[in-house]
């Protein structure tokens, strides 16, 4: 187990200066009844056991680590491993913490399921578990990524969910998140709030990222088996960060192991056009954590652009934070076209449809790859598939389909 | 004592119930900010609550987002609400005014330099709504170092050992959160207030205000029977927008409806 395993977050939820508790009284005690819960579910084997059923049988884990040896030719350098969340069931790996979160919600008698999504994934993965425990379920959307991910918006209407269109704000994944919050503090008797990502107020951004964290242990023995070896380098795309956390987490105390979060680029850093808080945001308070933020000179929260709205948030979980103070992983970012062009590249040349939010991924580790030596090994989490992104990419190349 | 503690003492001698109307700094436009809150005064307002505008207001229901929308639009930061209670200071040394709002404009502007500036604006209380008193160490020391009471929500979840920690943190008064929801929300138990507000009592001598759910004059004096002070916000915030978007006078239209409730309130 890693050593920041037992020292982060502490036990107010702090992972440095970041993180903690910052919302409105109402929901203090609840957030409390639900850390009490967690710490009680994570050591019980019963319901480590239900998870890992679960997982296996419903989720479809382990996910592959493929060895994507045409593009690793093509790129010229390191070994580049695709670790495959995007086999998972629902097509992503946020199906991994709302299986867990479901199952939290269940033991603690909750009996209506509430999600906020960006791209839908996590709606999705939501509606999943809900169907699948007959679990009430009301999605909150922002209206413009309801019209991007029409797709996903009928999968989770077809589940049984209700889908909710946020029209205030900036009308993507922050509002649909303000919204998820009022619902949680009307209805917080009978209500679960599942968060989708590793941000919010404590106990969420830790008990995410422990559901999470099965994609980077699994990988690490997979690639054991493969190589004989730890990786060098992990890449990951970081809006919230879930995926991101869940692939570095069981690697953190190996130093020789190189971490890479890769933000939405946007059109470009210095456009001002990004999604890329931990590149180019400074710390602030949103959303129950402290946290890198985009914001303005008077602490408003700014809007966001990313070709992927899985992406599209001006906040980022508190740990990456850390991680980046830390010095722990480096940040990068992937701009639209760059990630566009990944999504191509690995279409044509693997036959994998990533999603829009993987392929920023897939385009850090697409220059990172030739700076590095043949023997060595890069691990980039394929967090989900890009069936729900084809009306996006069609579009852009002026297609309807 | 405080500007806050010196008007909750004078009401309490005069068994009086404080009248809180809240409104949104820079709603509808900047300039209505200081005119309405001197009408606020003549209507019958004992303290007032001046909402600063932020872009993520999670507790709140969709009038006070509205106007935050509204005033943003106008780009109202932080420190126009300070020149704003400057400005009504000129006129008024003796109406407390309490700001209410989000952390993040505040971590921006920084905790020393914000209680700075807010104490020497004329400002005499800050309630962050996203900051419990377990993460507010830094901004109430900074506060009570400029002779700012910090002002504390409590809720209907709120144990009795958060109604001590809390109170002990808090100066001034503390806002009783009347039912789980966002601000504006509809109904109001008021024996259910009456209970929790008893319960409150019993660990603290700090005046109570309750808020949440209080649209009219008679809601208002319901809960004045049971509370200390009685906070408006989304019913006057609405009934501002509804007189503006009317082209009527909102300085009227809002001393209207807290004279109502300030009568229905000395009526009981």
């Amino acid at each position: 187990m890693s050593k920041l395993i037992d020292h982060y977050p502490d036990a107010d939820g702090h992972f440095g200066p970041y993180g903690g508790r910052f919302v409105a009284e109402t929901l203090m005690e609840p957030l409390e009844e639900l850390r009490v819960a967690y710490e009680q579910c994570r050591t019980d084997p019963r319901f480590l056991a239900e998870f890992d059923y679960d997982l296996k049988h419903y989720v479809g884990r382990p996910s592959p680590l493929y060895f994507a040896a045409r593009w690793t030719r093509k790129l010229g350098g390191a070994k580049i491993y695709l670790k495959r969340e995007d086999l998972n069931h629902t097509g992503a790996h946020k199906v991994n913490n709302t299986v867990g979160q479901a199952l939290l919600a269940q033991r603690m008698g909750k009996t209506r399921i509430i999600a906020e999504t960006g791209a839908g994934q996590h709606g999705v993965a939501s509606a999943t578990v809900a169907a699948r425990l007959g679990l009430e379920c009301v999605v909150y959307m922002g209206a413009e990524d309801v019209q991007r991910q029409a797709l996903n918006v009928y999968r989770m209407r077809l589940l049984g969910a209700t889908v909710v269109p946020v029209t205030s704000g900036s009308k993507t994944l922050k509002d649909a998140l303000n919204e998820a919050m009022r619902d949680w503090v009307t209805h917080v008797d009978n209500t679960f709030y599942i968060i989708g990502t590793v941000a919010g107020p404590h106990p969420y951004p830790a008990m995410v990222r422990d559901f999470q964290a099965v994609i980077g242990r699994e990988a690490r023995a997979q690639i054991h088996e493969a190589e004989g070896r730890l990786p060098d380098a992990l890449v990951a795309c970081v809006g919230g960060g879930s995926n991101a956390i869940g692939l570095f987490y069981p690697f953190l105390d190996d130093e020789g192991v190189a971490m890479y979060g890769v933000e939405g680029g946007g059109e470009g850093v210095a456009s001002g056009r990004h999604a890329a808080p931990l590149c180019a945001g400074r710390p602030g308070v949103l959303h129950g954590n402290r946290t890198y933020l985009m914001e303005d000179d008077d602490g408003q929260i700014i809007e966001t652009h990313s070709i992927s709205a899985g992406l599209d948030y001006p906040g980022v979980g508190p740990e990456h934070a850390w991680l980046k103070d830390s010095g722990r992983a480096q940040y990068v970012n992937a701009t639209d076209d760059e990630a566009l062009a990944a999504f191509h590249e690995l279409t044509r040349i693997e036959g994998i449809m990533p999603a829009l939010e993987s392929s920023h991924a897939l385009a850090y580790a697409k220059k990172l790859a030739p700076t590095l030596r043949e023997d060595r090994l890069i691990i980039v989490n394929l967090s989900g598939r890009g069936d729900k992104d084809i009306h996006t990419v069609a579009a852009l190349e002026g297609i309807e389909v | 004592m405080s500007r806050i503690q010196a008007r909750c003492a004078q009401l309490r001698e005069a068994g009086s119930t404080a009248l809180i109307p809240y409104i949104t700094a820079g709603d509808p436009s900047p300039a209505a900010t200081v005119p309405l809150l001197h009408a606020l005064v003549n209507g019958g307002a004992d303290i007032i609550e001046l909402g600063v505008p932020f872009s993520d207001p999670m507790a709140d229901g969709p009038v006070i987002q509205a106007a935050c929308e509204r005033a943003l639009a106008h780009h109202v930061s932080l420190q126009q609400v300070l020149d704003m209670v400057r400005e009504f200071r000129a006129q008024d040394s003796v109406t407390p005014v309490v700001l209410m709002g989000y952390l993040n404009p505040v971590e921006v502007m920084g905790y020393e330099r914000f209680a700075a500036a807010a104490a020497a604006a004329g400002v005499d209380g800050v309630l962050s709504v996203d900051l419990p008193p377990e993460e507010g160490h830094d901004l109430l020391t900074a506060l009570r170092a400029h002779g700012l009471d910090p002002i504390f929500l409590l809720a209907p979840t709120s144990t009795p050992e958060r109604v001590r920690t809390i109170c002990a943190a808090a100066s001034g008064f503390v806002y009783y959160v009347s039912l789980k929801g966002v601000t504006g929300a509809a109904t109001l138990d008021v024996a259910a207030v009456a209970d929790k507000v008893r319960m409150i009592r019993a660990h603290t001598d700090l005046p109570i205000g309750v808020g949440f759910g209080i649209r009219d004059g008679a809601s208002a004096a319901r809960v004045a029977q049971v509370a200390d002070a009685v906070v408006v916000g989304s019913a006057l915030v609405q009934r501002i927008a509804d007189s503006a978007a009317q082209g009527q006078d909102i300085n009227a239209a809002a001393a209207a409806l807290i004279g109502d409730m300030r009568r229905a309130m000395d009526e009981v």
